[in-house]
C-alpha cells in the first residue's frame, strides 16, 4: 500500500484517477484504518487530503457558508460562528466517537463512510447542505441526498472526491437540530438519528422545514411529508403526532446487532418530534 | 459518599489507612510490564487461525503453503499438541479435563464455535505471520449448531460430544446429551413447605453470556531451550497454575517450565486458563526462539470465556408473617463447547443467606456451540441470585413488608449453613441489612419514570494454597515475595500487612510477584482470596523473622529468647541494662551472627467464610425510547476487615458497574450460522464514565475470626447481587417485570408498549 | 512494500523512523521505538488506552498512520512527568487509588490531561463524558473522577 498526500486537488484528482479502485481517499482514518487493520478492505494506495487547503476551510461568507470536507468535530466544535448557525449539523458531527475520535474524525469521512448511521448525514440533509465535488472532469455540487446510494457506496464517478460541503447562509427564525438515540450515553453507533431545519413566519408558523432520518434504512432519507404537516401551522401535539406517524411511516429499518424494526420505527417518530422542539426554539430566538 | 462503619479494634499502625501502592509511579509512567510489553532476541510472532464455522467436522488441514512462505518458521495443529483420556468421575467442583483443554486450545476432530482455534503459525514478523495463516486450508464438513442452553438441552438437539452422557440422573441415559451434568441440593420438604406458603410467587429469566471484559488482551511469550526447559512470559491470574496445566497438557516435567506473571492488565476470572501458552510452546519447540502470541480483540471475545448464558425457573412460598417456608429453582447454564459451567456456585447461591426451612435448587451444566466459559467474578452467583432476589421483592410487595425487614426476617445466623451444606460462622449479614435500612439512599424520594431496585448477594469465600517468602536484608528492609499476580493492589495489601506485623514503616517493605521457579505452589489470584489466604502466609512469614530477630538479641543480650518481646519494630526486654534493639541493627548483625534471616510460609488457609454485599440503586426510564439512565447506587458490604480500604472501595464501585453492564446492555449477538457479530468494545456496550452516577460505598466491618486481622474476600461479592438490582430498579420504574436480561431499551420499549 | 521516512517530535526529543505505509502510530510506538507506555486494548478506538496527544489534540494512536506524522508533535505518558516529578494528574491517581490493575492509566491520564488543558474548571459530567471513550472494566470510574476533579483544583490553585 502506498501512502500520497497531495497538496492540491488537481494533484489528488489525479492520483485517484491514476489509481483507479484501488486508491482509497483518506481523512481522519477513523473508518478507514478500522476496515484496513480488519481487512475489510485492502487498498493499494491511501490519499490523504489534509494537506489540501480548500478541505480544512470553514468560510462563512455573506450568502454561503462552506465548510472543508476534511475538518475534524472537534475543529468544527470550536467554530462559535458555524456553531452559532448550524448547531445541529455541528452537534451531529461532535456525536461522532469519543473526544479522540473527534479530534481526527471528519465531516466529509462521515459522509464519504456511506453508513446509513452516520450522524451527519441527517443533520446536512436537514439543512439542504450541498457536496462540491472535485473530479477529473472540473468541479460539481450535488444534493447531499442525491450522493447516496446504498450502504458504504456513494454516486462518486472514478477519481472524484468531496472537497466540501455548501450550506446557504440560513434566513431568519431559522434553527436546526440532531438527536441520535443510542443504548449507552456515548460512544455507541445511531440506532436511529433524525435531523430537523425548521424556518418560521413572523407570526410564529412554519415557513419551511425539512426533516431527514438515519439508521431507518439503507440511506438517510427525507420525511417528504414533513412540509404538508408543518407548513403553516404551530407546534401543537396534534402536528407532532402526525410528524411522528410520518417519520416512523418513512423508516424501512433492518433488525440488526444494534436495533429492531420495531424499535427503530417507534424512536423515529420520537426523535423527530423532539429534536424538532429542539430546532423550533431556536428558530424562535434567531 | 465512602464511609467505614467497624465495631472491632482500631489501633493499627497501617492496617485500614489510605496508602499509596507500591507499583504505582510504574502504572501512571508506563514503565510497568504487561503481557504484551515485553521483547526477547530472536522472537517470532506468532498468529492463530481461528474457525469460521460454529460447528463442523475438520477433514483436512493442508499447512503445505503456509510453510513454504518465506518467513514462516513453523506451523502447528492439534497432531502438534498431546491427546489426553477423558476425565473420570467422581467430578469435583472445578473440572480441568485435558481432554477438553487440549481440544479447546487447537481444535482436534470437530470445530465446536466460532473463533475456535485450529492451527498456529510463529514467523519473522506479525505481517508475515497474518498472511501466513490465510494460507492454511482447512476442509470443514458444516453441522447443524445450537447455541442456547434449553434448545441444547432437548433431546433431538445437535450433539456437541458423542461420548457425553449426563452425570447425575437417574436412571443412566442411554443416549448422549448436551447436558453434562445435573447438580442439585436440597434441604426439608419442598411440598410441606409450598402447601404452608399463604403467597407464592414463581418467575422465569433469561439471560446473555457476558465477557469478562478485561482491557489488556491475552498475551505471552514462550521461549524452549534445546535442553527442554521452557520459560513463558504471560498476563495471568495464576502462574503456577499455567505452568501445572501446560506440563500436564504437553507431558514435560513441571520443573522444566518456568512462568513469570507479567503485571496484568484485568482478568475477573478470564485469565484462570491455558489458551494459547501450549501452543506457543510447541511452536517455540519447533524453533528453538522466542515466540509471542497476542490476541486481538475480536479474538478475545472470539476465542476466550465469557461467563454462562442462563434460563432459570423459580418458585418461592411464604406465610402472611414474612416466614419463607419454601423455595424451588432450576438454572441452566450455558457452559460452551465444554462442560465445567459453574454448577455448584449456582445451587448454593439461590438461597444461601436465608434460613428456608424446605429449599431446593438445581443447575444444569450444558454444552452449546460457544466459546467454552471461564469464571466471572462470583462464578454462577449473580444470576441464580438475580432469580432470587426478584422474587422476593416480589413476595415483600405481595405481603406489603418492607424487603429489608423480609430479609432480616429470614436472614440466615451465624451458624447457619448454606444451600450446599457449608457451615457459616460469625457472619455480617445482619449488620449489612441494618446499615441499608438505615441508609438515607433507601428511603430517599424519587422522580417519576424513575425506580429503585434493592438486592442482596452471598458469596462463600474460598482460602486455599498461598507461598509466600520474606527476606530480611541487611539494612533493615525486608523484601515480600509472593506467588500471586496482583490484579487489583494486593502488593499494597501485603505491604501493609508485613509492616503492620513487624511494626515498621511502610516503606521499608518491598512486595514482589516472584516466579514459579522461586517458591511454593501459589493458586490462582482468584476467589477472592489473596488478601486473605496468600495475607496470612505473609504474617506467618513475618512472624518467622520477628521470632528469629528475638532469637538473635537474646543471643546477643546472652539472656533467654522468653524475654525477648517484640515490639513497635525492635526487640525489648524487661531486664535493666538492655536498650531496645531496632529491626536495623538487628539486620546488621545477622549475617555475623548466623546467617541471613528469612521466613516463609506455604499453607492451605481455610476459612474464609461468606461474605453479603447489599446493594441500592435507582435509575430512570425514559417511556418513549427505553433508555435507562443510572441515578443513584450504593454497595453495603461486610468486609471482615478492610487493610486498604480505597481498594476495597474500588473492588465494590468496580464489581457494581460490571453488574450494570450485565443487566442493561451487555451480551453476545450472533448471526444465524453461529458466528459471533459483536466482536468488539464497540457492539459489546460495556459501561463507559458517561453512562455511570458516583458509587456509594459502606464498607461494614464484620471481622472474620479466621484471619489475624479479620480479612473476608471483598472481590466477588459486589457483582452478585449488582444485575439482580438493577433488574428490580428497572422494572419498579416501569411498574412491569421483566425477566430477560439484558434489559436493553428495544426490550424495555417493547415491554412499555405491550401495555399501552 | 516500501517504507516512509518520517520524523516527529515525541516527548520534546526528535524522533525519527521509518513506518510502512499501513502502519499505525501504535505500532510505531510500540513495536518500532519501544515505547510501551501506550497500551493496546482493542485496536479499533473503542477503549482508549492508546491515547495519545498529537498536535495538542488526544487521539486514539491506534487511528492515527505513522506516514502522516511528519513533523508532528507527540507526547505520550513516558514525557508526562517533568524529571523525577509526576504531573499532578499522576499524583492525584495514586492518592485517589484510581487504578487498580492500571492497563487503562496512560490512556485515562493523557486524556485527562487533554481536557484540563481546554477546560481547566470541569464539572463532574464534564469529565464523565470527556472521558467516555476511555474504558475502565477495574474501578466503576468513581475514583478516576474524583482524581481528575482534584488534580483539575490543585492545578488551578498552583497556576493562580
Amino acid at each position: 500500500m502506498r501512502y500520497e498526500a497531495p497538496e492540491t486537488i488537481e494533484a489528488a484528482v489525479a492520483l485517484l484517477a491514476a489509481a483507479g479502485k484501488t486508491a482509497r481517499v483518506f481523512a481522519g482514518g477513523t473508518d478507514l484504518i478500522i476496515q484496513i487493520k480488519e481487512e475489510m478492505i485492502e487498498p493499494g494506495m491511501l490519499v490523504d487530503i489534509k494537506k489540501i487547503k480548500e478541505t480544512r476551510e470553514v468560510i462563512l461568507d455573506d450568502d454561503e457558508i462552506r465548510i472543508g470536507a476534511s475538518v475534524t468535530g472537534a475543529e468544527l466544535g470550536e467554530n462559535k460562528e458555524l456553531k452559532k448557525l448550524f448547531p445541529g449539523v455541528v452537534e451531529a458531527v461532535q456525536l461522532i466517537g469519543s473526544d479522540q475520535v473527534q479530534g481526527r474524525a471528519t465531516i466529509g469521512g462521515n459522509f464519504c463512510n456511506a453508513s446509513p448511521a452516520a450522524d451527519s448525514v441527517p443533520a446536512l440533509i436537514a439543512s439542504g447542505a450541498k457536496a462540491v465535488v472535485a473530479g477529473p472532469n472540473g468541479t460539481r455540487t450535488a444534493a447531499v441526498e442525491d450522493l447516496l446510494i446504498k450502504p458504504g457506496q456513494l454516486s462518486l464517478a472514478p477519481g472524484e472526491l468531496i472537497i466540501s460541503f455548501c450550506l446557504s447562509r440560513p434566513p431568519k427564525n431559522t434553527g436546526d437540530a440532531y438527536l441520535r438515540f443510542i443504548p449507552r450515553s456515548e460512544m455507541d453507533i445511531a440506532v436511529v438519528g433524525a435531523g430537523v431545519s425548521v424556518t418560521l413566519n413572523p407570526d410564529g408558523t412554519c415557513a419551511a422545514a425539512r426533516v431527514a432520518l438515519g439508521a431507518v434504512a439503507p440511506t438517510a432519507r427525507l420525511v417528504e411529508q414533513a412540509p404538508d404537516i408543518l407548513l403553516g401551522k404551530e407546534l401543537d401535539e396534534r402536528v407532532l403526532a402526525e410528524l411522528a406517524a410520518a417519520a416512523s411511516a418513512t423508516c424501512q429499518p433492518i433488525n440488526d446487532k444494534r436495533g429492531t424494526i420495531k424499535f427503530r420505527t417507534s424512536v423515529a417518530g420520537v426523535l423527530a418530534c423532539r429534536a424538532i422542539k429542539i430546532a423550533w426554539e431556536r428558530a424562535e430566538k434567531n | 459518599m465512602n464511609e467505614v462503619k467497624t465495631t472491632a479494634k482500631t489501633n493499627f499502625k497501617w492496617v485500614g489507612k489510605r496508602t499509596r501502592r507500591p507499583d504505582g509511579p510504574d502504572k501512571v509512567t508506563g514503565r510497568a510490564r504487561y503481557g504484551d510489553d515485553m521483547v526477547m532476541s530472536g522472537m517470532l510472532y506468532g498468529k492463530t487461525l481461528r474457525s469460521p464455522h460454529a460447528h463442523a467436522k475438520i477433514l483436512s488441514i493442508d499447512t503445505s503453503k503456509a510453510e513454504a512462505l518465506k518467513g514462516v518458521k513453523a506451523v502447528v495443529t492439534h497432531k502438534d499438541i498431546p491427546d489426553h483420556p477423558l476425565l473420570e468421575p467422581p467430578y469435583g467442583p472445578m473440572i480441568a479435563d485435558l481432554h477438553d483443554i487440549s481440544r479447546n486450545v487447537m481444535a482436534r476432530e470437530k470445530v465446536l464455535y466460532d473463533g475456535h482455534a485450529v492451527a498456529a503459525v510463529a514467523a519473522t514478523s506479525e505481517r508475515i505471520a497474518k498472511a501466513a495463516i490465510k494460507l492454511i486450508e482447512v476442509e470443514y464438513e458444516i453441522l447443524p449448531h445450537v447455541l442456547d442452553p434449553l434448545a441444547a438441552a432437548q433431546p433431538g438437539a445437535p450433539i456437541l460430544h458423542e461420548h457425553q452422557f449426563t452425570h447425575g440422573v437417574d436412571p443412566k441415559p442411554e443416549a448422549p446429551s448436551n447436558v453434562f451434568r445435573v447438580v442439585s441440593a436440597e434441604r426439608g420438604d419442598l411440598e410441606k413447605g409450598f402447601a404452608d406458603a399463604d403467597i407464592i410467587v414463581e418467575r422465569e429469566f433469561r439471560s446473555e453470556p457476558v465477557h469478562q471484559g478485561y482491557i489488556e488482551p491475552q498475551a505471552l511469550i514462550a521461549t524452549a531451550s534445546e535442553d527442554g526447559a521452557v520459560e513463558i512470559w504471560t498476563t495471568t491470574q495464576g502462574h503456577f497454575v499455567i505452568r501445572g496445566l501446560c506440563a500436564r497438557l504437553m507431558n514435560m516435567d513441571m520443573s522444566s517450565i518456568r512462568v513469570t506473571a507479567s503485571e496484568i492488565g484485568g482478568g475477573f476470572g478470564g485469565k484462570n486458563n491455558v489458551y494459547a501458552e501450549p501452543v506457543a510452546i510447541r511452536l517455540s519447540q519447533k524453533t528453538s526462539r522466542p515466540v509471542r502470541m497476542v490476541m486481538t480483540r475480536s479474538e478475545v471475545f472470539r476465542g476466550t470465556g465469557p461467563a454462562s448464558g442462563t434460563y432459570s425457573r423459580i418458585r418461592m412460598g411464604a406465610m402472611r408473617d414474612g416466614t419463607i417456608v419454601a423455595a424451588e429453582a432450576e438454572i441452566y447454564n450455558q457452559a460452551g463447547a465444554f462442560k465445567g459451567s459453574p454448577v455448584g456456585r449456582s445451587v448454593d447461591s439461590f438461597f444461601s443467606s436465608y434460613s428456608i426451612a424446605n429449599a431446593k435448587a438445581t443447575a444444569y451444566d450444558v454444552c452449546v456451540n460457544r466459546p467454552k466459559v471461564a469464571a466471572y467474578r462470583a462464578p454462577g452467583a449473580p444470576m441464580a441470585t438475580m432469580a432470587a432476589e426478584l422474587t422476593i421483592n416480589e413476595l415483600a410487595e405481595k405481603l406489603d413488608i418492607d424487603p429489608v425487614d423480609l430479609r432480616m426476617k429470614n436472614a440466615v445466623q451465624d451458624g447457619g449453613q448454606s444451600l450446599n451444606g457449608a457451615k457459616y460462622g460469625r457472619i455480617g449479614l445482619t449488620e449489612v441489612l441494618e446499615t441499608v435500612k438505615n441508609h438515607p439512599h433507601y428511603s430517599a424520594p424519587l422522580a417519576p419514570n424513575q425506580g429503585r431496585g434493592f438486592a442482596l448477594g452471598y458469596w462463600m469465600h474460598g482460602g486455599g494454597l498461598s507461598s509466600v517468602v520474606a527476606n530480611l536484608l541487611d539494612d533493615g528492609t525486608v523484601a515480600i515475595a509472593t506467588g500471586n499476580p496482583d490484579i487489583g493492589g494486593s502488593r499494597s495489601s501485603m505491604r501493609v500487612m508485613a509492616a503492620e506485623e513487624l511494626g515498621v514503616d511502610l516503606e521499608l517493605i518491598k512486595p514482589i510477584v516472584a516466579d514459579t521457579g522461586s517458591m511454593g505452589y501459589s493458586h490462582l489470584t482468584a476467589g477472592s482470596r489473596t488478601t486473605f489466604a496468600t495475607g496470612m502466609a505473609v504474617i506467618n512469614s513475618v512472624r518467622e523473622i520477628i521470632e528469629k530477630l528475638r532469637a538473635l538479641a537474646a543471643k546477643k543480650w546472652e539472656i533467654p529468647v522468653d524475654d525477648v518481646a517484640w515490639e513497635a519494630g525492635q526487640a525489648v526486654t524487661q531486664r535493666d541494662g538492655f536498650e531496645a534493639l531496632t529491626l536495623k541493627q538487628l539486620a546488621g548483625m545477622a549475617t555475623k551472627m548466623g546467617g541471613a534471616i528469612a521466613g516463609h510460609s506455604e499453607i492451605n488457609a481455610g476459612g474464609a467464610g461468606a461474605a453479603f454485599s447489599a446493594q441500592i440503586v435507582d435509575v430512570e426510564v425514559d417511556p418513549e425510547t427505553g433508555f435507562v439512565s443510572l441515578k443513584r447506587y450504593t454497595v453495603i458490604q461486610d468486609a471482615g476487615r478492610a487493610i486498604s480500604p480505597d481498594y476495597v472501595e474500588g473492588q465494590m464501585q468496580g464489581g457494581a458497574v460490571q453488574g450494570i453492564g450485565w443487566a442493561l446492555n451487555e451480551e453476545y449477538i450472533y448471526d444465524d450460522k453461529g458466528c459471533l457479530q459483536n466482536l468488539g468494545f464497540l457492539d459489546y456496550r460495556m459501561p463507559v464514565a458517561s453512562d455511570v452516577p458516583m458509587i456509594d460505598t459502606v464498607i461494614v466491618e464484620v471481622p472474620n475470626p479466621n484471619h489475624p486481622y479479620g480479612v473476608r474476600g471483598v472481590g466477588e461479592p459486589p457483582l452478585v447481587p449488582a444485575p439482580g438490582a438493577v433488574a428490580n430498579a428497572v422494572e419498579n420504574a416501569i411498574g412491569k417485570k421483566m425477566g430477560s436480561l439484558p434489559l436493553s431499551p428495544p426490550k424495555i420499549l417493547g415491554t412499555l408498549e405491550l401495555c399501552r | 512494500m516500501s517504507k516512509y521516512h518520517v520524523t516527529t517530535t515525541i516527548n520534546g526529543d526528535e524522533v525519527d523512523f521509518t513506518c510502512y505505509a499501513d502502519q499505525t502510530l501504535l505500532e510505531v510506538l510500540r513495536e518500532d521505538l519501544n515505547m510501551t507506555g501506550t497500551k493496546n486494548g482493542c485496536g479499533s478506538g473503542d477503549c482508549g488506552a492508546c491515547t495519545v496527544i498529537v498536535n495538542g489534540r488526544p487521539v486514539n494512536a491506534c487511528l492515527v498512520l505513522g506516514a502522516e506524522l511528519d513533523g508532528a508533535n507527540i507526547e505520550t505518558i513516558e514525557g508526562m512527568s517533568t524529571g523525577t516529578e509526576l504531573h499532578p494528574l499522576q499524583q492525584k491517581f495514586l492518592d485517589h487509588a484510581a487504578l487498580q490493575c492500571g492497563i487503562c492509566t496512560p490512556g485515562f491520564l493523557n486524556m485527562a490531561k487533554a481536557l484540563l488543558e481546554k477546560n481547566p474548571e470541569p464539572t463532574e459530567t464534564e469529565v464523565r463524558y470527556a472521558l467516555a471513550g476511555n474504558l475502565c472494566r477495574c474501578t466503576g470510574y468513581d475514583k478516576i473522577v474524583r482524581a481528575v476533579l482534584d488534580a483539575a483544583a490543585e492545578m488551578r490553585e498552583s497556576t493562580s
